[in-house]
């Protein structure tokens, strides 16, 4: 293995006594264990995020040499953009019904589920199985489970008499239908989450509220709920942030459609940056984007935190 | 429940009809939870169907679960209308050396943010957790930029190098190797050891819990990714499996068999997986978010 003898510039050199600097010769190592990362990380990181900002602020095209300044042109513009502010729309109810669908069943399945034993691990299994598949890969499938001519629901529908609707090329179930396979693909993941949470509320406790003549739902509100509020938080948060960056799902199930009532930011990023290749402007969408999960995900930290004094 | 029971005293014929009612609901709940789980699980099995259905089948009867009759169309399909060995060996190259690359690096930096030091740790440490908080598609556009400045589009060096470091996986590991007690590293240190043993030797075989759930689910987020080899790449054979076969769901007269079997062996590496480490699966993404 590599001994540690090249001398470096990155730690400025100051005079030290003879026997410290013949040590001084040999670096610190522990910049040569950062080193990989670092670079890896200046290059695709965060010279990026400050040339994604950079670019923002101009009419930025590819294939051209130099590129206008617009000064906040690009954010003015996506103000007075009705196409943004749609997709905006979209995607904040899309993230907020996925969000309370998922924590909702996966609180409800990890308060069920909380013994272990094999039945109950095979059915948290089968629970958690959609979380790990891809989402582009069951957004494929789920696109023809909800289509009128070959889908299996329509097809159940069909069986109770009910003539099945075309979910995915109607302007009013198009969403609706997103927001279920959204919840179907993230409530294991909130399970799991919860579930550690439910098997940490202290027994101790639980009897005592007993004792006391607390019901089963003073008991759970009291009791198991204050104690959950640490995995609430992290999968309300982590729940809320991937919601918020939909792509998947709608590019593959509706490509944003019937007229625009599916499509998203990062659907709306990808459309100006790679298909209409104004970068620029696409930055700009994405700093929104930013600015937004950082905004939501700062209030939800506090609310949440700040419900622990009460 | 027991205790609401005895001191509310109900009458003595009350005891075995409370408990079969409770028995009842019980039941009741079991079987509810049993279905739900069989429900959530169906998208899967009817893909499944799907693919060895022949298209008459399918449009005959859409409520039918399973084929009836059976065939093989669907794979010899998608296996010669799309490079498929080709899009399953890029799936592997991209997240499996993207994976094993993110490990070495991160767990370096981390070791190093844990447990040795040097000026400017915290700053770095700083930087690690506000590059946290920005969403990847932020940096998407200029990397487009320079992956196309450098030529590497359509590269596997292109698809790999950018997403081979990650700021959770420094936090996690880092988190993980914070707690591994001091003296061991004291004592390898009397007995000679420079960091790169103490960090071999020492702190990676102890923290293989915390680098086998970063490795599963990281191969895994990067095996579903969509959206990056999407923009990286344009040619076919560059193509990842979740990223071919949509394109390959767009195109016109689309053969239902043939995408049900294509989406079917894109999953089946993952879901093998979860059979056999489960643990890994929920452990790694309970504690870090990444899917």
């Amino acid at each position: 293995m590599t001994r540690f003898a090249e001398p470096m510039t990155t730690a400025p050199p100051r005079r030290r006594p003879a026997r410290a600097r013949r040590r001084k010769a040999r670096l610190n190592p522990a910049y040569l264990f950062v080193a990989p990362a670092f670079a890896l990380a200046a290059v695709f990181i965060l010279w990026p995020i400050l040339r994604s900002g950079w670019m923002s602020l101009h009419d930025w095209r590819i294939g051209e040499t130099s590129h206008t300044w617009r000064g906040l042109g690009n954010y003015t513009e996506l103000w007075h953009d009705s196409r943004f502010w749609n997709a905006l729309k979209v995607t904040c109810v899309y993230a907020v019904c996925v969000v309370v669908g998922q924590v909702a069943i996966g609180l409800a399945l990890a308060q069920w589920l909380r013994r272990t034993t094999w039945f109950t691990m095979l059915l948290r299994s089968a629970f958690f199985f959609p979380t790990i598949a891809s989402l582009a890969v069951t957004g494929i499938v789920w696109k023809f489970l909800l289509d009128p001519q070959v889908g299996l629901v329509d097809g159940w529908l069909g069986k109770l008499g009910l003539d099945g609707p075309a979910w995915l090329q109607d302007t009013r179930l198009a969403l609706p239908s997103l927001i279920a396979v959204g919840i179907w693909k993230n409530f294991g993941f909130s399970m799991f989450v919860l579930l550690a949470g439910v098997q940490g509320v202290r027994r101790d406790l639980l009897e005592a509220a007993m004792l006391d003549g607390a019901n089963a739902v003073q008991r759970f509100w009291h009791v198991t709920l204050p104690a959950l509020r640490p995995a609430l938080l992290f999968t309300t948060v982590i729940g809320t942030v991937n919601a918020l960056q939909l792509f998947d799902l709608n590019y593959v199930m509706t490509n944003g459609g019937p007229v625009f009532h599916t499509e998203s930011i990062v659907m709306y990023l990808y459309q100006r940056g790679f298909v209409d290749f104004r970068l620029g402007y696409a930055s700009a969408v994405a700093w929104v984007l930013f600015l937004l999960i950082l905004a939501v995900s700062v209030l939800q930290l506090r609310l949440l935190r700040y419900r622990d004094d009460d | 429940m027991t205790t609401d029971l005895a001191t509310s005293g109900p009458p003595p014929w009350a005891g075995p009809l409370l408990r079969s009612a409770r028995l009842g609901g019980r039941l009741l709940s079991w079987t509810l939870l049993t279905v739900a789980a069989v429900a959530t699980i169906v998208p899967f099995v009817w893909m499944l169907g799907v693919a060895f259905r022949t298209p008459a089948d399918l449009y005959a009867d859409p409520a039918r679960l399973w084929p009836g009759n059976w065939t093989g169309d669907g794979f010899h399909a998608v296996l010669t209308q799309l490079p498929f060995a080709r899009l399953a060996v890029n799936s592997v190259v991209f997240a499996g050396g993207t994976t094993v690359l993110l490990l070495l690096v991160d767990s370096l930096c981390a070791y190093a943010l844990a447990r040795l030091r040097f000026r400017g740790r915290n700053v770095l440490l700083w930087i690690v957790l506000l590059s946290l908080m920005v969403p990847f598609q932020v940096m998407l556009i200029p990397l487009f930029l320079t992956l196309f400045r450098l030529d590497w589009l359509n590269t596997f060096q292109g698809l790999i190098i950018p997403r081979s470091v990650s700021a959770l996986g420094i936090f996690m590991l880092r988190q993980f190797f914070v707690k591994i007690p001091r003296e061991l590293d004291e004592a390898a240190r009397v007995d000679g050891a420079g960091p790169l043993r103490i960090y071999w030797q020492i702190i990676l075989p102890l923290a293989k819990p915390a680098l086998a759930s970063l490795f599963v689910i990281q191969f895994m987020a990067l095996w579903n990714d969509f959206l990056w080899p999407l923009v990286v790449s344009s040619s076919t054979d560059m193509r990842t499996l979740p990223s071919a076969l949509t394109l390959f769901s767009s195109q016109s007269g689309v053969d239902h068999a043939a995408l049900m079997a294509g989406a079917a062996i894109s999953l089946a590496p993952l879901a093998l997986a979860f059979l056999l480490a489960q643990r890994f699966f929920t452990e790694g993404i309970a504690t870090t978010g990444i899917k």
